[in-house]
């Protein structure tokens, strides 16, 4: 696919989003796939700011800001009134955050995936509360600081997989995608908007003011999280079939992490439990995909 | 026509009347009636509407807030925990300025658990914005619940109609049911002022910094304001086309009464038989049943009690700390007209517990054997508690 072929901007310029912000990257790729036609809900994140304050608004959908634990509820609900008015061409896409994602949201999005209720579901993951402050999320990865997890109770717990917690729901699409493989993330939210039912996307989104990078290491940092495997570019369709869309180099993670502020305390003991964590996660994908055999 | 119904399904039948487009609701006793009943009118086609049968009360108001904001008319109902739940929700949806219509069944609140009438729960959300009204009887319940689309359409305000858990939520009575196109000459379809719309993208409830915030508050109190005005006009539309009409307060014998008792919801009609049977007796007593409680019906409360020198409020209800909510309320709309009646305050028929007639009687003794009020509520029926807490 050609990105030039998608011209039409539906972000304006002018937008509040730090220097950097992979999230506003990736609004503005999904929207370019999703076009005019879209209806948006927007869960408390950092994009409740980044949009605009009153009368100002950067994009050119409309566009719903709801309380934080109901991306999921509030989705359903639009569709339903779209649906009565006779409208079904309109994408309904809630775009969250991972913390109105994984945590506080969790509910509702289960409950509207379970429902199977039609429309796009998108967390852009900079896997901590950025908004707030850089608070630990149930997405923030094994060993990051962040500003709940400080010093020596940096956190020693495996980011939640939400992925396989809606395939476990047959959810009729859903996909992992990086603001730094723009093509793939646009045909991944295309092909989505061609599917009937509830669709995920997952996008990794850089957060240079939580993360501690410089702003211009945004999509490198996030090019090396799939390089590395630590966040590994697959879909599944009607949560059987799995397809990863990137063969990975075997890059191992200690630059990845060596380059990031919010890792700077791990020791080389950490690091290689953390590679081993990630193979692991590596290979159970694998297994899934039918690429590697099961154990026996 | 004339059926019995249950006042549960008085409240189905007004929303299956009202057309309403979008329903989303989640199981509680003891509102579960009021769902079912539509659910079946979903699948039967009986009624055009969306059902989402979402996974907690927090979803059912949130998917009407999306659904709202498309421009469609919705509906849910709920009680009591389920209530408690919405709670963050409620203060979007009335800021939003969004007319969904819930009806809630008034139950305790838990712990322990409690399933029976108590208005607690309702009360309890009075400062969320929402037009709250309180109905006695199960006719009242199904043309309260058809006008509160009206009014919740033309303030852009939430309304909240509610109903005592069991005593008119699992009661049958005879209910006179209008006729479709009765109900849509009084309730035309709903026109939007704002909505949701592609073809002309506009942003919904963004950040409303210190500059703006206290203006978008201030709008809300307007329509407050203007619900008192229209609740009247809405009302006559009403009489004249389905002929039934109660006003924000209902005023019985309170002309020449000296003491008046105050009450909501179903201890109105207990209250009203206690009137009958001391008037009788030659005593001065008149009766104020309070259906609209947001927004407050001050300026009417102050005019029909001005004859009065007591009013006894009685309350299925209670603030703690402080005292039964509606005799603050009527407290607080008094204080500042002069030359008015002393507010008694007494406390009854929590968590279900019966309101009879000796109980009101005996409301009634209190009142005119004192002069003053001793305390801010009298907690009247109370049994002898061993093991409580805190007490020596």
């Amino acid at each position: 696919m050609q990105l030039d072929n998608l011209e039409r901007d539906y972000m304006c310029p002018g937008h509040v989003g730090c220097p950097g912000c992979g999230a506003a990257i990736a609004m503005r790729f999904v929207l370019k796939a999703l076009g005019e036609k879209t209806i948006m809900i927007i869960p408390a994140c950092c994009w409740s700011i980044i949009a605009g304050p009153y009368p100002q608004s950067t994009l050119q959908i409309p566009v719903l800001h709801t309380a934080f634990e109901t991306g999921g509820a509030v989705a359903s609900g639009v569709r339903a009134a779209q649906d009565v008015k006779g409208d079904s061409e309109t994408t309904v896409v809630t775009w969250a955050g991972d913390g109105g994602t994984f945590d506080i949201g969790f509910q509702a999005l289960s409950g509207a995936v379970e429902r199977n209720d039609n429309f796009i579901y998108v967390c852009y993951d900079n896997e901590a509360y950025m908004n707030t402050g850089v608070q630990r999320s149930s997405s923030t990865p094994y060993g990051a600081w962040t500003t709940t997890t400080p010093g020596q109770q940096w956190k020693r717990l495996r980011k939640k997989n939400i992925v396989e917690v809606l395939v476990a729901h047959r959810i009729a699409y859903a996909a992992t995608a990086s603001i730094a493989y723009p093509e793939d993330l646009v045909r991944k939210v295309t092909k989505a908007k061609s599917i009937t039912g509830a669709r995920f996307i997952h996008i990794f989104s850089s957060c240079p003011t939580g993360w501690g990078i410089p702003s211009e290491m945004s999509i490198k940092i996030a090019r090396m999280a799939v390089q590395t495997n630590i966040f590994p570019l697959y879909e599944v369709e009607e949560g059987t079939r799995y397809t990863i869309n990137f063969t990975p180099k075997g890059y191992l993670v200690n630059e990845y992490f060596r380059l990031q502020g919010r890792f700077k305390h791990l020791s080389e003991k950490d690091l290689a439990h953390i590679q081993e964590m990630v193979d692991e996660d590596w290979n159970l994908l694998l297994r899934k995909t039918g690429s590697i055999p099961e154990i026996s | 026509m004339k059926q019995v119904v249950e006042g549960s399904h008085a409240v189905a039948e007004a929303v299956r009347l009202a057309r309403a487009q979008v329903i989303s609701a989640y199981p509680i006793t003891p509102q579960t009636h009021i769902v079912e009943r539509l659910s079946e009118y979903c699948a039967d086609s009986t009624l055009a509407a969306r059902f989402l049968r979402v996974e907690s009360e927090h979803s059912a108001l949130a998917a009407l807030i999306g659904a709202a904001s498309c421009g469609v008319r919705t509906f849910t109902a709920t009680s009591s925990q389920g209530l408690a739940l919405m709670h963050e929700l409620l203060h979007w949806a009335s800021a939003a300025r969004l007319p969904i219509v819930m009806a809630n069944v008034n139950r305790a609140m838990a712990p322990g658990w409690n399933i029976w009438a108590d208005q607690t729960d309702s009360l309890a959300q009075r400062d969320t914005g929402w037009i709250q009204l309180y109905c006695e009887h199960s006719q009242e319940v199904l043309d309260t619940a058809i006008q509160a689309f009206r009014l919740g359409e033309w303030l852009n305000l939430p309304v909240m109609v509610n109903l005592d858990a069991f005593f008119l939520s699992h009661t049958y009575e005879v209910v006179d049911l209008p006729k479709q196109n009765v109900v849509d000459r009084f309730l035309p379809p709903y026109q939007p002022r704002f909505q949701l719309d592609t073809k002309d993208p506009c942003a919904f409830n963004q950040l409303a910094p210190p500059n703006i915030y206290m203006e978008m508050r201030h709008n809300i109190q307007t329509a407050m304001d203007d619900a008192l005005t229209f609740f009247g006009q809405m009302e006559n539309e009403f009489k004249n086309t389905i002929g039934r009409g109660y006003g924000p307060v209902e005023a019985i014998e309170c002309e020449d009464a000296e003491i008046i008792m105050v009450t909501s919801g179903t201890i109105t009609s207990t209250s009203r038989q206690v009137l009958s049977e001391l008037r009788k007796k030659g005593e001065k007593i008149g009766l104020l049943k309070i259906k609209l409680f947001r927004p407050f019906p001050v300026k009417a409360m102050r005019e029909l009690t001005a004859s009065a020198r007591k009013i006894a409020v009685i309350d299925r209800n209670f603030s703690f700390g402080a005292s039964g909510i509606f005799a603050q309320e009527v407290r607080a709309a008094l204080c500042n007209h002069p030359g008015h009646p002393m507010v008694f305050g007494y406390v009854a028929g929590l968590g279900g517990r019966d309101v009879t007639t000796a109980v009101i009687e005996e409301i009634y003794r209190l009142t005119k054997e004192s002069d003053l009020p001793q305390q801010e509520s009298i907690w009247v029926g109370l049994h002898e508690v061993e093991h409580a807490v805190g007490q020596s």
